[in-house]
């Protein structure tokens, strides 16, 4: 018997104003019955738009009944038929854009709590159940997975599943890619990331830290060495830059800097862990993507008083996640719309001291197709802070594409693929992820990694 | 995990140790990199090469211990291992070979990096002579090594304890006033050392390059903290460097970035009862 409720059955969070002043996570998760209540939500459609709208297809209707059915792990196991990382993407992947976007039930109320349901049976198999070991047999066939994000690991664990000896090169001292650096503890547990990549390590997957791919060791140097192929996931880790005067001045983070201190190197722990941070008491966030909200948090966890999210278009353009900016504006995070620094202001010891600002209206729409904003002559104000977090994007790392000859790249740095196969223009490697589409989402990074995989599998397989 | 093969004591706070570390020493050059951590949850710490050997996979490092992270790893002996330890980063050095007379001014701990930029030089016949500066004669490293291959060997100390007393740059300023006939100059060591040496090269027009050492964490160009502005244009010094013409470099900028964690570099020490 369906739940006609037009509305999901709530996400136990904690409070607001607790949880800004810690870095445990803030939605806590569903119980065994919330998860049942909320699965006989789902209509189990025929046609399934839901799959449709999803990156990497999971089964989500068969998944749910499952679910309904008390049986957790076989809600599991269906999930991870298509996708490797469930608890990751039950909390950061934008469904209101994917398959809950495409939910029937969402015509009139809210759509089924997919995210949520998929985020229960991941973390129910996490907490319950033993992973079964696997016998896999080998092809004795090499590849080679640069970075340890969520391309890299996908692309690893499907290789691996099909019998690949598959090795992963990751530059930091840790593996997860930006799951590590980038997403604050808060919003995903880094002891989660850590179990869903021991996940795949125990099926095989050789994972070695440590390793600069482009400085270590080369593409063309792994080729030599054996590899039948090469996946590039080596992710969007080059800051942009607003490129106004200040930006060097003490005070002034990059988005990538700040969270990578905080995440990475467990900085909201200082002194027990010897890497500071400094925060000050009055923050602004220039920016107003998933990076801005997670810093802006961040920075009102770690103590600062007033945070300001400065974004020079509106609150419809914003592009983060829906429940990222409401969970940030119920934390007091402050949101100064359509403004636009023109310059980060220092004192004589050259720390920051403020930012000048003008305001914007929106004019025609741009080549993203959102209306461009357009500075109000005459507008500019100061506003007073001591720190400023620049989170206006990301590109590709060069170091690759300045030590692979032949590899074709965007005049932005991306990676040229292949659609298809992700396929790039040098023979036997392949890649995905941001470090082809720019800054983008784990689970398109992950569909990403999922493509090259199969692509992978059907060139070495055809040479039998 | 990485192992300490040896460790030398150099003087009261410097040590020199060499780590088994076979990425690293396959590719590394003069000039470039690594990245270390001492143990789990230590914090990244950006050490210029010292020395290396490809046919043993050994690095060499040689640090001065100065703060919490470089006190731990002088806690570790010989046979022990470090946890993370990665490189080569940044681009070798940009050594100019089609020089004919090189001086190196090398400024306390300074010395490490500068000692295999200027023995690839010397192996590519170009005529090289050293002036090694430090606060006192025991803070003036590696002389013996550079006086391998090094024409001449200048010291000079704050105190007089060692060579002339005064800085490294009155070795300079006479030996130029003296005629000698230097080409390239390559200045390694504190900022304000670098900045005194193109202050005495830049004005004679004396080609300077300078290797910069400012606060990063991952050393790949992930976090930008070690941007540097360098003729009018922001660098990142982790992937644009370390090295860079000393007449385009603004030192003060550089100063001033490193004091960013002066108040934290004090409370780790007090958190931990030091």
């Amino acid at each position: 018997m369906a739940n006609m409720s037009i509305t999901k059955v709530p996400m136990p969070e904690q409070e607001p104003n607790v949880r800004n002043h810690n870095f445990k996570e803030v939605a806590t998760g569903y119980t065994a019955e919330m998860a049942v209540e909320e699965a006989a939500r789902c209509l189990q459609c025929k046609n399934r738009p839901c799959t449709n709208g999803c990156p990497v297809n999971v089964p989500i209707p068969d998944f749910i009944a499952k679910i309904a059915q008390n049986d957790f792990e076989g809600a599991y196991d269906v999930i991870t038929s298509e996708n490797a990382l469930p608890a990751i993407c039950g909390r950061v992947c934008p469904q209101e854009n994917q398959c809950e976007g495409q939910c029937v039930r969402g015509r009139k109320g809210e759509p089924v709590g997919i995210g949520r349901l998929e985020r229960f049976a991941a973390d129910y198999h996490m907490a319950n159940a033993e992973s079964k070991p696997v016998r896999i047999e080998k092809n004795g066939k090499k590849v080679a997975v640069v970075g340890s994000g969520p391309a890299g690991i996908t692309c690893a664990g499907e290789l691996i599943k099909k019998g690949y000896d598959v090795t992963v090169f990751e530059a930091l001292h840790q593996a997860g890619g930006v799951l590590s650096y980038g997403i604050p503890e808060f919003r995903l547990p880094k002891a989660l990331v850590a179990k869903e990549i021991e996940t795949i390590a125990k099926l095989g997957v050789d994972i070695r830290t440590n390793v600069v791919v482009g400085r270590s060791v080369t593409v063309d140097e792994l080729m030599a060495d054996g590899y039948d192929a090469v996946f590039i996931g080596s992710g969007a880790g080059l800051p942009r830059f607003l490129n106004i005067p200040g930006e060097n001045l003490l005070g002034v983070y990059s988005a990538n800097e700040f969270l990578t201190r905080v995440n990475l190197m467990k900085a909201y722990r200082f002194p027990e862990t010897p890497t500071p941070v400094k925060i000050g008491k009055n923050v602004a966030v220039v920016g107003a993507g998933n990076v801005a909200m997670d810093a802006a948090r961040t920075a009102k966890r770690l103590g600062a008083e007033n945070v300001y999210i400065v974004y020079r278009r509106s609150e419809e353009e914003l592009p983060a996640r829906a429940e990222e900016v409401h969970h940030a504006k119920e934390e007091g995070i402050i949101f100064r719309l359509l403004n636009n620094p023109a310059a980060i202001l220092g004192n004589e010891d050259g720390w920051v001291c403020g930012i000048e600002v003008v305001k914007q209206q929106l004019g025609e729409p741009d080549e993203s197709g959102r209306r461009s904003p357009v500075p109000i002559e005459g507008s500019n104000y100061r506003m007073d802070v001591d720190t400023v977090i620049i989170a206006i994007g990301q590109s590709p790392n060069p170091l690759i594409r300045q030590t692979t000859p032949g590899l074709d790249t965007q005049r932005w740095g991306g990676i040229i693929v292949e659609e298809e196969t992700m396929a790039t223009s040098k023979e036997g490697v392949y890649a995905g992820g941001d470090t082809v589409t720019g800054a983008a989402t784990v689970i398109l990074a992950m569909g990403a990694g999922k493509k090259a995989a199969a692509a992978i599998d059907a060139k070495l397989s055809a040479g039998e | 995990m990485y192992k300490i093969l040896k460790k030398e004591i150099l003087n009261n706070s410097v040590e020199l140790m060499e780590i088994k570390a076979p990425y690293v020493a396959r590719k590394c050059e003069a000039g470039q990199f690594v990245i270390l951590r001492v143990d789990r949850d230590g914090e990244r710490i950006p050490l210029t090469i010292a020395d290396f050997d490809r046919d043993r996979e050994t690095v060499e490092i040689i640090y001065q211990k100065v703060g919490y992270s470089t006190e731990r790893l002088s806690e570790k002996q010989e046979g022990d291992t470090i946890e993370d330890f990665v490189g080569p980063l940044g681009q070798p050095a940009p050594l100019p070979y089609d020089a004919k007379h090189v001086i190196g001014i090398a400024g306390g701990v300074g010395a490490a990096p500068l000692y295999p930029q200027l023995r690839a030089l010397h192996e590519k016949g170009v005529r090289v002579d050293v002036i090694i500066g430090g606060r006192s004669g025991e803070f003036v490293i590696l002389a013996d090594r550079f006086a391998e291959f090094c024409d001449h060997v200048y010291l000079a100390t704050n105190d007089g304890s060692v060579g002339k007393q005064g800085f490294v740059t009155d070795v300079l300023t006479e030996l130029l006033e003296n005629g000698a006939d230097y080409d390239h100059a390559i200045a390694i060591g504190p900022l304000v050392m670098m900045k005194a040496v193109v202050g005495v090269t830049k004005p004679i027009g004396l080609p300077t390059s300078v290797s910069l050492n400012p606060i990063m964490i991952d050393g790949t160009g992930m976090c930008g903290g070690c941007r540097v502005t360098v003729g009018g244009q922001t660098r990142f010094a982790c992937v644009d460097g370390p090295d860079f013409d000393g007449f385009e470099v603004d030192f003060d900028e550089c100063m001033k970035r490193q004091t960013m964690f002066r108040e934290e570099e004090h409370v780790c020490k007090i958190g931990r009862g030091e």
